[in-house]
């Protein structure tokens, strides 16, 4: 299947408080703008995937949406896999279209947790709620711990992802957060729940953003002035909470980089540039030695003399990730990747040919890869 | 009293895991901690719950444990996302492998001043009562 069904549009909402706007309009507005740059009429769109809203979760949320839209899909339905439900409905969205169940699929998301309630970022975890158990970041802040530990790796490497991300974020007009981070910022920023400082953390949005996924040959026989090519995905979800994975620092992530390499037929040598899924800065750790651009503990490797910047080794989440960007999960990531292939990006990587992106959800629960091409 | 009374109105809620969870606190208010071992597999588990999450079987038994465990992370809360434990700040949570092989959310306590890492020492068990319920706890072993 590589290459054989392409990003044909993007769209976006503004990013961080949008007071007012449900998470139907929030959505409408992307979708409207995807459809628009990919050049189609609303109508031939026939399939609908979009992820759930966890600031206020509802049944048959798809079915709202579609009839919000006009529209009655042959394909679609809501997908829960957190942050990882992007690129996850990518791929289920190309295979539809690859096994003749739809022709073009809108995949969407829309959340406003600045404005409404952002609960779901701060629960209590059953039981153990009574040791003062909750809140996503603690989860990642105990993962970060024996990560350090484990590879004897300094904070300075969280530093360095939060610096690049920061950095490329202020280049961005569209980014919620326009404010570069040196590394004594970051060395002097409070912690949140330790070894994790409110410099690892992303940020809280309002906001949607959608794509339009058909096959190149669609896209060729309707004009579709930019379409890029899909050339591998894969998915791989550790499903277990994080105290009783046998190794903390281990996930699904690596599976599921192999899988989406695999079917691009590329390895982590032929990527030019990544938007990695930067929930917390131990994630974009995790996640690149996953990929395996470098070995556990090598990190500091890349990282060394600005290598996640562009003009750097890897450069990373060049519109600025979630960490500055738009804390909304995940196919921001997505549009900034098309927008690489496509040469049109701000923080624009020279010769740039192809883009792995990562989508994550929970506490590194799930985990989704997707690999665009030109 | 009626502090403790209104600690247990305001505390968690039920567990996700089935009426095992209720003979485990049980346990804990006469000073026990246990765990479930399947009868089919042997695997040892916590939190509880109805099925092995290894094989499936829903044949199991309680163990005592003996206490003894080891740290495998810990994290300092700075803030406090759970408002009960506002002026607890700052506290910890850490999560520990009894020695049976289960392992589960705890708060170390007795800690030395001074930062340290603590990842791989040993601790061994303090029942304490707190927020209406026997809690496990670990102090590090001497």
């Amino acid at each position: 299947m590589r290459g054989r069904a392409v990003i044909a549009g993007i769209g976006h909402t503004a990013f961080g408080k949008l007071p007012g706007r449900s998470t139907i309009s929030l959505n409408m507005e992307a979708c409207r703008k995807a459809v628009a740059d990919a050049g189609v009429e609303k109508d031939r769109v026939d399939a609908l995937f979009v992820k759930v809203p966890t600031s206020r979760v509802e049944m048959m949320y798809g079915q709202k949406l579609a009839e919000a839209m006009g529209m009655t899909p042959r394909v679609g339905g809501v997908w829960d896999q957190g942050g990882a439900s992007n690129i996850s409905m990518i791929s289920f969205a190309a295979m539809a279209i690859e096994a003749g169940q739809c022709e073009v699929a809108l995949v969407t998301l829309a959340d406003n947790p600045r404005t409404g309630t952002r609960q779901a970022y701060e629960k209590p975890w059953s039981d153990d709620a009574i040791f003062g158990w909750s809140s996503v970041v603690a989860g990642y802040a105990m993962i970060a711990r024996r990560y350090l530990h484990d590879t004897g790796l300094s904070p300075d490497v969280f530093a360095d992802i939060a610096m690049a991300c920061r950095k490329h974020g202020a280049n961005n007009p569209h980014a919620q957060l326009r404010l570069p981070l040196t590394r004594d910022m970051y060395g002097d920023s409070p912690w949140v729940v330790e070894p994790l400082r409110r410099d690892d953390c992303c940020l809280v949005s309002d906001g949607a953003a959608a794509v339009v996924v058909m096959s190149a040959e669609r896209a060729k026989a309707l004009n579709v002035p930019a379409p890029v090519p899909i050339l591998g995905f894969g998915q791989g979800h550790s499903s277990c909470d994080v105290p009783l994975r046998p190794d903390l620092t281990e996930t699904m992530a690596g599976v599921s980089g192999r899988t989406a390499f695999a079917m691009a037929g590329l390895g982590p040598e032929h990527i030019d540039v990544a938007q990695i899924y930067d929930c917390f800065t131990i994630t974009v750790a995790m996640t690149l030695e996953a990929y395996s651009f470098c070995r556990k503990g090598e990190l500091g490797r890349i990282a060394a003399d600005g290598g996640f910047e562009v003009g750097g080794r890897l450069p990373l989440n060049t519109s600025g990730g979630l960490l500055s960007e738009t804390g909304m999960p995940g196919l921001q990531l997505v549009l900034e990747g098309v927008r690489q292939m496509r040469g049109s990006s701000v923080n624009q990587v020279t010769n740039a040919k192809t883009c792995i992106v990562s989508n994550q959800g929970g506490i590194m629960h799930t985990h989704s890869t997707m690999i665009l091409g030109q | 009293m009626s502090d403790t009374a209104s600690a247990e109105r305001q505390g968690p809620p039920p567990s996700d895991w089935g009426p095992p969870g209720d003979a485990y606190w049980a346990a804990l208010d006469e000073g026990r901690l246990t765990f479930q071992r399947c009868g089919a597999c042997g695997n040892g588990w916590l939190p509880p719950r109805t099925e092995c999450p290894r094989c499936w079987s829903p044949d199991w038994r309680w163990e005592k444990a003996e206490g003894t465990a080891t740290v495998v992370s810990w994290v300092i809360y700075h803030t406090a996302f759970d408002k009960r434990f506002q002026e607890r700040l700052p506290y910890n949570v850490a999560v520990v492998e009894l020695d049976e092989g289960p392992r589960m959310v705890t708060n170390l306590v007795d800690l030395p001043d001074g930062q340290q890492d603590l990842i791989g020492r040993r601790v061994e068990l303090v029942v304490q009562r707190d927020l209406g319920r026997a809690l496990p706890r670990f102090r590090l072993s001497p």
